[in-house]
């Protein structure tokens, strides 16, 4: 194993998310039903599913933030029950608000992220040079991220996310709301980050970014109702696009309680 | 018919739109597609006669936004961005305040509305604010449709809702638009720029292109290539190396590549390619442009 992949942590697993019965009730609600699957490494890992299937109760639960109600799950190692504050250090999170402070400058964003994610002064150091080198940020270090356009903001957050190196990120809707070009381009860093060995799980509603992912698992009513490669289950559902798929999977099978869907 | 002018609106040193023009014809439905911050809003704002221009004019059927608002104001059914109804009326209460300040009862428009409200009629007496995010849609929708407008506006309608509540929304503003109301609706999915008759391409405040979809994906002006190989990565660092390359992007699992030629062998260029990385073989074909690849290439001006 190489250097890179060692400090990654629990980079020697080869499923990074193992879940088993996953499920998480809300009184009689069934948010998620008994949910099995594994995430393996290196892999860019699509959620999809229609509004209130269960995919933010799912992440939640992945993420260390809300504890099951029956099943289990690992992520990165970590058992999301008995040890959800190992799995949150694990991890690196983005959402679609960047989850960057706005009237921090970009270089007090990198250390308060790297700080919390318990990063040691002088990898941190070294890891901000970095990631300022790599995204040609030199010279607008001090610059409020208020003041920055939504496409920088978008890639400082990314970058910012897997800073420490986690063995899991979640991307929950990172491209919304932005042009094409930088779109593109962030697929294409997303792509790019997860060749260098990082596990990345990634909800969209853009059918066509599916088609980045090397896996995808479109859940309705708390359930998975399809899991495979993006190409696999089109044949699978005889359908030719991600949208056919999407509305075979997400409406002609649903019939009795189309109110819960709404 | 609506004609806007030359438009330009500044808040301040940032120029949210510059020089807008743009016909919009009686009982089209009309798509304004562009990114955050492109404009779209305030675009919709200056429309609806909230905002007004720096420069420019615009007519509203032949009513002018500035000197006839309240007239404009009566034919117009505005959607905002953000839910603007109120959180503690009602479903029931909230429908019956917007058709009574246009002074029109209840029964009037209910055609017009029924489809859309039978869907959240059952929840008729719960208060607005509690509603899922979906009903607050369909709500939204019944009040900016209550008084019968002539020309209907939304903002944003679909931003965070799934692709099929989506694709059924669409079928829903096709059903309003063929009763005779001119439909514009602002996205920032560019999967839904092809759902209307003519879309325009909104960015940094600059109107890029408008027209039918057909219009806008034979507007690339390169042929486009669909590639794919073992290393997509190395490959397409490997075309964008070449001089002869006019772009080279990751689209899902292939490379949409253009020569900036008409008349380049792309076979031969490809498999000369080949010899000279790791890649394994190259399949590449011929594609059609898609909204996205138009929009991308203006963009990049």
């Amino acid at each position: 194993m190489d250097e890179q992949d060692q400090s990654i942590s629990g980079g020697n697993t080869e499923h990074v998310v193992e879940a088993h019965d996953l499920t998480k009730r809300f009184g009689k609600f069934t948010a998620v039903n008994r949910i099995s699957f594994e995430v393996c490494k290196g892999e860019v890992f699509g959620l999809l599913g229609a509004n209130g299937a269960g995919k933010t109760t799912l992440i939640r639960m992945l993420c260390g933030l809300l504890r099951p109600t029956e099943g289990m799950a690992r992520v990165v190692g970590y058992d999301v029950v008995h040890h959800p504050e190992r799995v949150k250090f694990s991890i690196g999170y983005m959402s679609q608000q960047f989850s960057l402070y706005e009237d921090l400058t970009v270089a007090e964003n990198i250390r308060f992220f790297g700080g919390i994610y318990g990063m040691k002064k002088k990898d941190l150091a070294q890891a901000g040079e970095e990631m300022i080198r790599k995204l040609r940020l030199e010279g607008i270090e001090n610059r409020l991220i208020s003041t920055l356009p939504l496409g920088w903001k978008q890639r400082i957050a990314f970058s910012i996310a897997v800073l420490h190196r986690p063995g899991l990120v979640f991307l929950d809707e990172p491209t919304s709301g932005v042009d094409p070009v930088t779109r593109r381009q962030f697929w294409e860093m997303i792509l790019e980050t997860a060749r260098e060995g990082f596990t990345i799980i990634v909800t969209t509603h853009y059918m066509d970014e599916a088609e980045y992912c090397d896996r995808i698992a479109i859940m309705t009513h708390g359930n998975i109702a399809g899991l495979d490669s993006p190409e696999n289950l089109q044949s699978q559902f005889n359908v030719s696009s991600m949208e056919d798929l999407f509305w075979k999977i997400t409406r002609e099978r649903e019939t009795a309680d189309s109110i819960t869907g709404i | 018919m609506i004609r806007i002018a030359d438009v330009t609106k500044s808040f301040g040193e940032n120029k949210a739109l510059s020089e807008v023009s743009l016909d919009i014809l009686d009982e089209e439905l009309f798509v304004l597609i562009g990114p955050d911050g492109a404009g779209k809003s305030t675009l919709f704002r200056i429309l609806v006669t909230l905002l007004l221009p720096d420069k420019g004019h615009v007519l509203i059927k032949g009513l002018d936004v500035v000197k006839d608002f309240w007239k404009i104001r009566k034919i117009m059914g505005y959607m905002p961005g953000t839910f603007s109804l109120y959180p503690d009326l009602t479903v029931e209460e909230n429908l019956a305040f917007y058709a009574r300040i246009f002074g029109m009862s209840l029964g009037e428009n209910y055609p017009l509305i029924r489809e859309v409200y039978e869907q959240i009629e059952p929840f008729k007496n719960r208060p607005a604010g509690k509603l899922s995010g979906g009903m607050k849609q369909k709500l939204a929708l019944s009040c900016a449709l209550i008084h019968r407008p002539e020309v209907l506006v939304l903002d944003e309608p679909t931003t965070g809702v799934d692709a099929a509540s989506r694709k059924e929304f669409w079928q829903m503003l096709k059903k309003i638009q063929r009763e005779g109301i001119t439909v514009i609706v602002s996205t920032a999915y560019m999967d839904e720029a092809s759902r209307g008759d003519r879309t325009c391409f909104l960015h940094k405040g600059k109107l890029l292109k408008a027209g039918t979809p057909e219009e806008i994906r034979e507007s690339y002006p390169f042929p486009l290539y669909a590639c794919r190989s073992k290393d997509n990565f190395a490959l397409l660092k490997a075309l964008r190396n070449e001089p002869s390359t006019a772009s080279a992007m990751l689209y899902g699992k292939t490379i949409h590549y253009s020569p900036a030629r008409n008349d380049f062998s792309v076979g031969t260029f490809l498999s000369d390619l080949e010899g000279t990385g790791n890649y394994g073989p190259i399949e590449y074909r011929k594609t059609t442009p898609s909204m996205e690849d138009s929009f991308a290439f203006l963009s990049k001006q």
